[in-house]
């Protein structure tokens, strides 16, 4: 127990466990159109983990989160199709290499993009990362030969193992445990990270620009880093995205996806590594549970999410997080959220 | 100073191991049980998934929502009213046939999602007339992989025809390639330009009809090709490069909202080509939905194919669906897009017909395969074959004159590959008295 107190590594390790039993309960006793659902959540979990790091933890904003999410599927589109086999399948450990490589490729983006970011501020950042959501469509159509245009590129299924088929495992059963064992890393990650000097780093950056430069940080340097950690987690985002729906293509990292996960992170609490799991719990059901539960007028999933959003803002800006702390009064060191530079 | 990153917290872990341990000891009693739950819910004792004995199911994914729900959200209309008029004469082989829409908003993703759940909850007996190159794109594997017939895909993209990877999926409407060589065709014999030219979205439907133009006039002949992004709606810079090469004919691969868009543009930058459209965005209704008081002066002679039969004739197959039309829809007045939903909801009823008094997912892809869905509301005949899953062989020449479509040519077919654009004088087909195939 002392040790569990003591010892941040240990903790964040015990809480990523409890994660992914969950995780993998979850996906053991659904079926496999549920199994989908549950790895559309975890790939959701893993991008707005690190967007809540850029945003709530380092005070910076990115409304283009799709576009490097883009970058990860492409970057499975491109690895993965020559190594399939006669099935048009690849093995797991194959898609794990092609994970990887999404995270690279993206976190170098990431932080070429940092670099500019680094030089905006408030609606300024915005405006910028908003246009860099915008232009997948046009990049894809450009380089037509490259990422063949509207209709994008197919990514590979992964192969199961037989014994996992025999015992009546599917393919979205193992895509769905993909998702969740990555986004038990991200969270085990992000989770060291905000208790690590370098976390503190981005926190003191957030809250007073000029103070940390005093302490001797370099505020662009700490806001690069802000923006190639969350475009990791963005990467492998968008490479699950790719496997769940086999392919990249623009339409499907539109303006509409950047927007879901921010709003993940937003309604989830800005800066809560667990709100960001709550806040893509509601993103990811609420559009679900309205449209075929309740079948409403199709478009009425958009409208009852901004009404959402507006409501979290006025009646609890900390979040579900910060409503489940106050609730609880029970961690009263995290008790109001967002704060200083944001 | 107080912070969300950066300060200690403290722990409760005798809640939390425990938590652990009782997660983690479920989950190896799980874990024991063998597979996972759910799955094994398929076809037991030889039943048909999505056959009873007095429904048949089937699925459709539509945009209902999103940037092309205002041109095609009309189509999924027709399909269910035309499924209520089956439905009120008896079904099909006594079976009524239940159309499930679901939405995807124009999204390959939601395609996915949706696809699945048509699939795997509500357990389709085929996909039927699924819209889209882009979105249906995104799930042909899935469906193969579960082995789910693929009925009538609603894109002219030449995809749809990959019997041997795609043994399951069907295309329907004219091809854009074929599409391609007939317009080029007609371009060369009757058009007196001389400097041709291409606008088209930058997928299949412009990929594959540029493809089908240099068939016809040769590899080099087309000195500017233009394309779009359907997210961009400023064509004002592709528009000038037309105009600067200095274009009179310009064929065109766009659906109803571009189509506005080059007409108005070019108007307004002077400059006046020939425009000879693929059938995708050649609907004046639609067209004159977007462009308003405008729409009867820049849409005045444009050359456009047409698979459709053609609204306010005499043609019985129109005269059936608007009586249809009337009856189960919102009665407006028919257009050709609405007009696309009845002939493709036909094609499909025809299919289901033809799958036999037990159908069987087998059954119903041989049936097709065989040949037994015939024209029927088609001015020419479907492509199908065992390794031809290509669905209409051609389109009539049109033009539009005061907002009307006005044919120029008979059908002319052709095929996907290098062979010539000729007449089809078969009989016209007589559509059946109560409107349902046999």
């Amino acid at each position: 127990m002392n040790v569990l107190r003591s010892s941040t590594l240990l903790r964040n390790l015990a809480a990523t466990a409890i994660f992914l039993v969950i995780g993998f309960l979850a996906v053991y006793s659904v079926d496999e159109y549920t199994a989908g659902t549950v790895a559309k959540l975890a790939l959701y979990i893993c991008a707005a983990l690190g967007l809540t790091v850029l945003v709530g933890g380092n005070g910076q904003i990115s409304l283009g989160h799709a576009a490097l999410m883009a970058i990860g599927a492409y970057t499975m589109a491109k690895f993965l199709p020559s190594r399939t086999d006669d099935f048009g399948q690849v093995s797991i450990g194959v898609i794990v290499v092609g994970l990887i490589l999404a995270i690279a490729v993206t976190t170098l983006v990431g932080a070429v993009i940092g670099v500019a970011a680094a030089r905006l501020r408030g609606p300024y950042l915005a405006g910028a990362t908003l246009a860099l959501g915008v232009a997948v469509p046009g990049v894809t159509t450009y380089f037509h030969d490259t990422f063949n245009g509207e209709q994008g590129l197919p990514i590979p299924v992964p192969r199961l193992p037989a014994s996992l088929e025999s015992a009546g495992w599917t393919i979205g059963h193992v895509v769905a445990l993909i998702a969740i064992a990555c986004a038990a890393v991200a969270l085990l990650l992000m989770a060291n990270l905000k208790r690590s000097a370098v976390g503190r780093h981005l926190a003191a950056v957030r809250d007073h620009e000029i103070s940390a430069q005093l302490c001797g940080l370099s505020v662009p340097r700490e806001q690069v880093r802000a923006f190639a950690f969350s475009a990791a987690t963005a990467g492998v985002g968008g490479g699950l995205l790719g496997l769940v729906i086999q392919g990249a293509n623009p339409h499907s990292f539109g303006l509409v996806l950047s927007l879901s996960v921010l709003g993940a992170v937003v309604i989830g609490g800005l800066g809560s590594l667990r709100g960001a799991i709550w806040g893509s719990i509601v993103v990811v059901y609420l559009d679900l549970i309205l449209k075929d539960e309740l079948k409403v007028d199709p478009n009425a999933p958009a409208a009852a999410y901004g009404l959402l959003l507006i409501v979290v803002m006025l009646a609890m800006p900390g979040g579900i997080q910060g409503l489940l702390t106050r609730l609880g009064g029970r961690l009263p060191r995290r008790s109001a959220q967002p704060q200083g530079g944001n | 100073m107080k912070t969300t990153i950066g300060t200690g917290r403290v722990a409760r872990p005798g809640r939390r191991t425990a938590l652990a341990t009782a997660t983690l000891s479920l989950a190896l009693v799980a874990a024991a049980c063998g597979g996972p739950g759910g799955s094994g819910g398929g076809g037991g004792g030889g039943s048909v998934p999505g056959v009873t004995d007095d429904t048949i199911k089937i699925g459709t994914t539509q945009p209902l929502t999103g940037p092309a729900a205002p041109g095609y959200s009309r189509i999924s209309k027709a399909m269910d009213a035309y499924f209520k008029h089956v439905n009120a004469e008896g079904g099909i082989h006594g079976r009524k046939v239940e159309l499930l829409i679901e939405d995807d908003g124009y999204n390959p993703t939601t395609t996915a999602e949706k696809t699945r759940k048509l699939v795997q909850q509500d357990k389709v007996f085929a996909m039927a007339g699924a819209l889209g190159t882009p979105t249906h794109t995104a799930v042909l594997d899935f469906l193969r992989q579960s082995k789910v017939p693929d009925l009538m895909v609603s894109s002219g993209s030449l995809s749809w025809n990959q019997a041997e990877k795609y043994p399951n999926t069907f295309g329907w409407q004219t091809d854009y390639f074929r599409e391609g060589k007939i317009l080029a065709d007609y371009a060369k014999k009757n058009v007196d330009g001389k400097t041709y030219c291409s606008f088209g979205q930058g997928d299949d439907l412009g990929a594959d009809g540029v493809k089908g133009v240099e068939q016809i006039l040769g590899g080099d002949a087309l000195k500017a090709k233009e394309s779009y992004s359907p997210s961009n709606t400023n064509v004002a810079p592709q528009i000038g490069k037309l105009q600067a090469a200095k274009c009179d004919v310009v064929f065109g691969f766009m659906i109803p909202g571009f189509t506005a868009l080059a007409l108005g543009t070019s108007a307004q930058l002077d400059y006046h080509p020939q425009w000879v459209i693929s059938s995708v965005g050649a609907d004046p209704l639609s067209l004159k939905a977007y462009l308003k008081e405008n729409a009867e002066a820049l849409t005045q002679g444009v050359i456009a194919a047409n698979y459709l039969p053609v609204v306010g004739t005499d043609d019985p197959w129109a005269k059936m669906f608007t009586d249809i039309h009337k009856e189960y829809n919102d009665g407006a007045e028919l257009d050709y897009t609405t007009l696309h939903g009845y002939c493709m909801a036909y094609a499909i009823a025809q299919a289901l017909a033809a799958a036999g008094e037990d159908p069987t997912r087998e059954s119903l892809v041989k049936a097709i395969q065989e040949g037994k869905v015939s024209a029927g509301p088609s001015p020419t005949p479907y492509a199908y074959s065992e390794d031809d899953h290509s669905g209409m062989t051609g389109s009539y020449i049109s033009t539009i004159d005061k907002l009307q479509v006005k044919p120029l040519t008979k059908p002319l077919v052709t095929d996907d590959a290098d062979g010539a654009v000729e007449e089809y004088d078969g009989e016209a087909e007589e559509p059946p008295s109560n409107g349902v195939p046999e």
